[in-house]
């Protein structure tokens, strides 16, 4: 009965109208959240009089070579992409790493202290840079890791939202597979290793894809902790291209915002359906 | 119930590194700034002076913090409001089956992967106050919008520009959202003959609400904290202090103008906001949220 009356609807105008409505919105949608990218691009690629017009000039234009030279060299892109390459790479597998095994021991073993470690844990999503950045900043300092890698990764590498996700998906994986490897006399870390790992693969592209992204945009903690020309990131580094005492070059400006949108965007497009499942997976807490 | 190693040892091997790295990076430093927000230093910086609970007293008697806190709020309330009505909006007409809609779905989903300052400098373009391109289409037909020299403009700026980064987040999670929506009772509504703007008021939007009060945890917090670069690229927190984020100013204060004992009391204030926002999602989430099942 409710088959019959909800299957493909026959032709109508009222049926039309609403099917061109919907595109309609979805026209607008797509506008509001690509074109500001789209634009960035189509100035990056234009000189200083043909973005200077109105109405604007929505052409590729004939600066790009010279753009993406002038910010490559004003900005030392190269150095800034390599930097934050390496960081956003180190800190998404290290926290691939630390949440597999952190999801493994919490749903796999019995221990004393488990609450309280999963609290612990738990306090990274609570405890936001802002929150002890002065302290933080001070202990960098004691520890001579100020203007180096460290600084930008080690303590990133915790991760509530990885710890979470795994600790979840584990939960769901039948008893029956622990049984096998245990009867077959297969240690926890062969397990781990052989089973737990191969079949969290979904869910580890899921959090690369995050994590990469979360650490390439990194803004306020690699600006007050590793601002200097070795370690300097993307984000912070384009702050160069705008703040000058003449007018602002915002085609030299967009292709450097080109560069630092670039990286996260092919991330996020390789592996946007293991976002989905992944983070599906999630929210139901 | 999964079934159990018997292995003592193993399990805090497997989470000591994550909790050596909580402890030293989090817990510690942010118990040291609740320390230090009772303490100030003297002219030359060389000794701490406990001064109990005066940096607060202080810090909320400038009209400079209180401003602060007035446009992160106005800030915040853009960023939720527009930002959730916006995209939940987006994600129920993008949830239906008509042809080439996986693609417009997929595409929705980009902003995702830029950073708040980068959406500035773009949307700082966009809205440039001799070229932009969409100021001057307000131009013509009498706005006025100067981002550069007009409080509100700035702050309508800073607003627009981080609502539109997080659209890409918050659709994918209404989607998922709707898509997990037990269907037998929306189609019952419609077998009944109700309408779509009952069936969303009286059946979607309340059966939704797991996704809404998450993403209004997400949004309030992204709102409060990560708007720090948006602001340092952009407008410095100007024209005068109309963009003056309380992140913004608690750098300003404790990394220029070095003010160690201030910038911890508002490190505090903070934590007290993500403290009872956390809260709230513990204490209410469970009772008043449609959680399924």
């Amino acid at each position: 009965m409710t088959r019959q009356i909800l299957s493909r609807p026959r032709f109508s105008p009222a049926r039309l109208g609403r099917a061109l409505s919907a595109h309609a919105v979805m026209w607008f949608a797509v506008a509001l959240t690509l074109f500001p990218m789209l634009y960035a691009i189509l100035v990056s690629t234009q000189t200083t009089q043909e973005y200077y017009t109105f109405p604007p000039n929505l052409l590729p234009g004939s600066g790009t070579l010279r753009n993406y030279q002038i910010a490559f060299e004003r900005a030392a892109l190269a150095r800034l992409v390599f930097n934050t390459t390496l960081i956003a790479l180190t800190v998404a597998f290290g926290k691939m790493i630390l949440s597999v095994t952190a999801g493994f021991a919490f749903v796999y073993f019995d221990f004393r202290g488990k609450i309280l470690f999963f609290i612990i844990i738990f306090l990274t999503h609570m405890l936001p840079v802002p929150v002890r950045i002065v302290p933080t900043f001070q202990l960098m300092d004691q520890l001579g890791w100020v203007n180096t890698y460290w600084a930008l990764t080690i303590p990133f590498f915790a991760s509530a939202t990885g710890t979470l996700l795994f600790r979840q998906l584990y939960m769901t994986v039948p008893a029956s597979l622990a049984d096998a490897a245990r009867i077959d006399g297969a240690g926890p870390l062969q397990f781990l290793w052989n089973i737990i790992v191969p079949i969290s693969r979904t869910n580890l592209m899921a959090l690369f894809l995050i994590e990469f992204i979360y650490m390439w945009n990194q803004y306020l903690w690699p600006l007050i902790v590793a601002n200097a020309e070795t370690t300097r990131v993307i984000q912070v580094g384009l702050k160069v291209l705008i703040a000058t005492d003449a007018a602002v070059e915002w085609n030299i400006v967009m292709a450097g915002v080109v560069v630092a949108m670039i990286p996260p965007l092919i991330v996020l497009l390789l592996t946007q359906k293991s976002l989905i499942t992944g983070l599906s997976l999630f929210e139901e807490k | 119930m999964q079934t159990r190693f018997p292995n003592k040892f193993l399990p805090y091997l497997l989470l000591s590194p994550s909790i050596i790295i909580v402890l030293i990076f989090f817990v510690i430093p942010s118990v040291q700034s609740i320390q230090q927000s009772l303490y100030r230093s003297n002219i030359s910086g060389t000794r701490q002076i406990f001064v109990g609970l005066r940096n607060y007293e202080q810090i909320f008697s400038t009209t400079e913090y209180l401003n602060s806190i007035q446009v992160t709020f106005l800030f915040a309330f853009f960023v939720v409001g527009v930002g959730l009505a916006l995209s939940l909006f987006i994600a129920l007409v993008a949830n239906q089956r008509y042809a080439g809609f996986t693609i417009y779905r997929t595409l929705l989903i980009w902003p995702y992967a830029l950073s708040p300052n980068i959406a500035g400098v773009i949307w700082g373009l966009m809205l440039e106050p001799t070229i932009g391109m969409l100021t001057n289409a307000m131009q013509f037909i009498g706005i006025h919008f100067n981002w550069r020299t007009d409080a509100a403009s700035a702050l309508l700026f800073i607003a627009m520009a981080a609502t539109w980064k997080m659209l890409g987040y918050n659709i994918i999670f209404f989607l998922a959202g709707i898509q997990g929506l037990p269907t037998e009772i929306l189609e019952a509504a419609e077998v009944d003959g109700a309408n779509a703007w009952t069936k969303f008021w009286r059946i979607t939007f309340p059966l939704l609400s797991p996704t809404t009060f998450f993403l209004f945890v997400m949004n309030t917090l992204y709102a409060f904290f990560e708007g720090f670069g948006l602001i340092h690229v952009t407008t410095n927190g100007g024209p005068g202090y109309a963009t003056d984020l309380m992140v913004y100013k608690l750098y300003r204060d404790g990394f220029i103008a070095m003010n160690t004992g201030f910038a911890s009391a508002q490190s505090v204030v903070l934590l007290l906001l993500v403290a009872s926002l956390t809260f709230l999602q513990f204490r209410y989430a469970g009772r008043y949220v449609y959680y399924g099942g």
